[in-house]
């Protein structure tokens, strides 16, 4: 699981993987904002979490459909499913690999560009904390719509009609979260809540994306 | 005694999954069909007639509380139609009954439309009442969240072509849709509660809805109900001929 | 007919918009029904003279 592990991180960080490009999406997104709603502080300010939020998760939905897609390509996705690793261990493994490689340099990326958007002081902490908290749920979903499309040609597109309201609830919570923080409000029940998704969407969602990628390779 | 009894209950157990035998369905369907189809037209015709003309106007809502009796029942088919998909799907999964997965891809085109029409009454009756078209109100959200579900899961649908794949994935995303439909329902109040403290954009009618109107609204109620059903079955049957056809064709091509 | 007041359009309009939505649903409905009944009948003659 380890080899496995460390073969999707160098896939992913080679030329060409696709690593950065998610970062650079997710900068694009941001500078974007204020030319469409304005270059003043305040509002920048007051929709800065809700916007690094939804920038980080369109982010995190543009790498999804390499997770399985190229596996499945070079045949090597039929391995892994009669390899003597359960196929929900691979699923685990293949969802920590898009998280590495995604979510966690969101995450660290986004107090960053926090600063371009005006984000409130105290904020930082939080975004950063709901981010680490929630993207691991984004992959993990990410990982069972990719699974879900594994054997379509043209998947990307639906998959993203798939996903993005799974990943709805991490959404509401993760914002929240991150907008309390910079209010100075308490966050600990949206970060409660958001933790138990990802817990929860961790607990169940390999085993619906196992059966789905079987499925998909009958 | 005993042997009897469990013999009976044997056999009934049996009875019900009889149904899934696709030619006992279309039978059963056949003879079924005309007589559903008039009780929905006879209810739905008598339910929302006497809801029009019949019913006083509200004294703070005025004339647009008629809209509640196609408001409220369609938003109520919307759930119970994701509610009998998510059944079937399951149904499917574990038994793997044909007709049960094709009744929930029948089923899934149904709920979209009785979702855009509580969504649409619900747009045009907030209008005068709301002064506003849309508010972000925790029902609203919830509606426009579930029209995505099923979006994904007709999309899905098409995308793939091997119907009994189609199914088992349809069928997952299903039952993984609706814990996931579930949550946004909870994140939703949570997050309305948290945007605008204090809100009571409620569109819960059936709190205060006084016998004058309760009586037309179950009788649409159920005429929407039995509209449902209607469709199903004819849907269904649709569904059943178009495996049936694929399967002949297969077999030409093969001879 | 009943007096809808001030709001007659707004009452008519949601009866309208539900009432067009069922139609079509209906309409789709058995359309597509009549025509894989069609589709179906017609294939199973076929094979039925050729084999």
């Amino acid at each position: 699981m380890l080899a496995l592990l460390l073969r999707d991180l160098r896939l992913a960080t080679r030329a060409g993987g696709g690593f950065g490009l998610s970062l650079a999406f997710f900068l694009i997104v941001t500078v974007l904002v204020p030319f469409g709603v304005g270059p003043e502080g305040g509002t920048l300010s007051r929709i800065a979490p809700g916007i690094l939020w939804v920038g980080a998760l369109l982010a995190c939905l543009l790498s999804l459909d390499r997770i399985f897609a190229l596996d499945r390509e070079d045949g090597s996705l039929d391995l892994l499913a009669t390899a003597p690793i359960p196929l929900e261990g691979v699923v685990a493994v293949k969802a920590l690999a898009h998280w590495l490689t995604t979510g966690l340099p969101l995450t660290l990326a986004a107090p960053v560009l926090g600063v371009l958007l005006h984000l409130p002081g105290p904020g930082f902490a939080w975004l950063t904390l709901s981010l680490a908290a929630g993207t691991p749920a984004l992959s993990i979903i990410g990982t069972f719509g990719a699974a879900l499309t594994v054997g379509l040609k043209r998947g990307g597109l639906l998959l993203s009609l798939l996903v993005l309201p799974l990943y709805i609830p991490t959404l509401i919570f993760g914002a929240e979260a991150a907008r309390r923080g910079g209010e100075g409000l308490a966050t600990f029940t949206p970060l409660l809540m958001q933790g138990g998704i990802t817990l929860g969407a961790l607990a169940i969602l390999p085993f619906a994306a196992a059966a789905a990628i079987r499925v998909n390779l009958r | 005694m005993l042997s009897t009894a469990a013999g009976t209950a044997s056999q009934d157990a049996m009875s019900i999954w009889e149904y899934a035998n696709p030619k006992k369905f279309m039978q059963t369907s056949a003879w079924a069909l005309p007589w559903v189809t008039g009780l929905a037209v006879v209810t739905l015709v008598t339910g929302l007639v006497w809801g029009f003309f019949f019913t006083p106007d509200d004294y703070r809502q005025g004339a647009t509380v008629k809209i509640i009796y196609i408001h409220v029942p369609s938003a109520m088919m919307a759930i119970n139609a994701w509610a009998m998909m998510l059944v079937t799907s399951m149904i499917w999964l574990v038994r793997r009954h044909h007709v049960s997965v094709l009744a929930a891809k029948a089923a899934a085109p149904i709920g979209v439309t009785m979702t855009l029409i509580a969504l649409f009454t619900g747009a045009i009756w907030g209008q005068p009442m709301w002064g506003t078209w849309w508010a972000w109100d925790p029902r609203l959200t919830s509606f426009l969240i579930l029209f995505l579900f099923y979006l994904g899961y007709i999309a899905l649908w098409e995308a793939v072509e091997d119907p009994d794949t189609a199914a088992d994935l349809t069928s997952v995303l299903c039952l993984v849709g609706s814990v996931f439909a579930l949550l946004s329902r909870y994140a939703v109040l949570f997050w309305n509660q948290g945007l605008h403290q204090g809100a009571s954009l409620s569109l819960d009618a059936e709190e205060h809805v006084a016998d004058t109107y309760a009586w037309p609204l179950w009788v649409s109620m159920a005429g929407f109900v039995l509209l449902f059903v209607t469709l199903v079955l004819i849907r269904t049957r649709t569904e059943i001929r178009a495996r049936r056809l694929r399967a002949l064709e297969a077999r030409e091509r093969m001879a | 007919m009943v007096d809808l007041g001030k709001y007659a359009g707004t009452v008519l309009g949601a009866y309208g918009v539900t009432i067009l939505l069922i139609l079509g649903l209906v309409w789709l409905s058995l359309r597509k029904g009549a025509e894989m009944r069609r589709r179906l009948e017609a294939q199973e003659k076929r094979m039925g003279r050729n084999g």
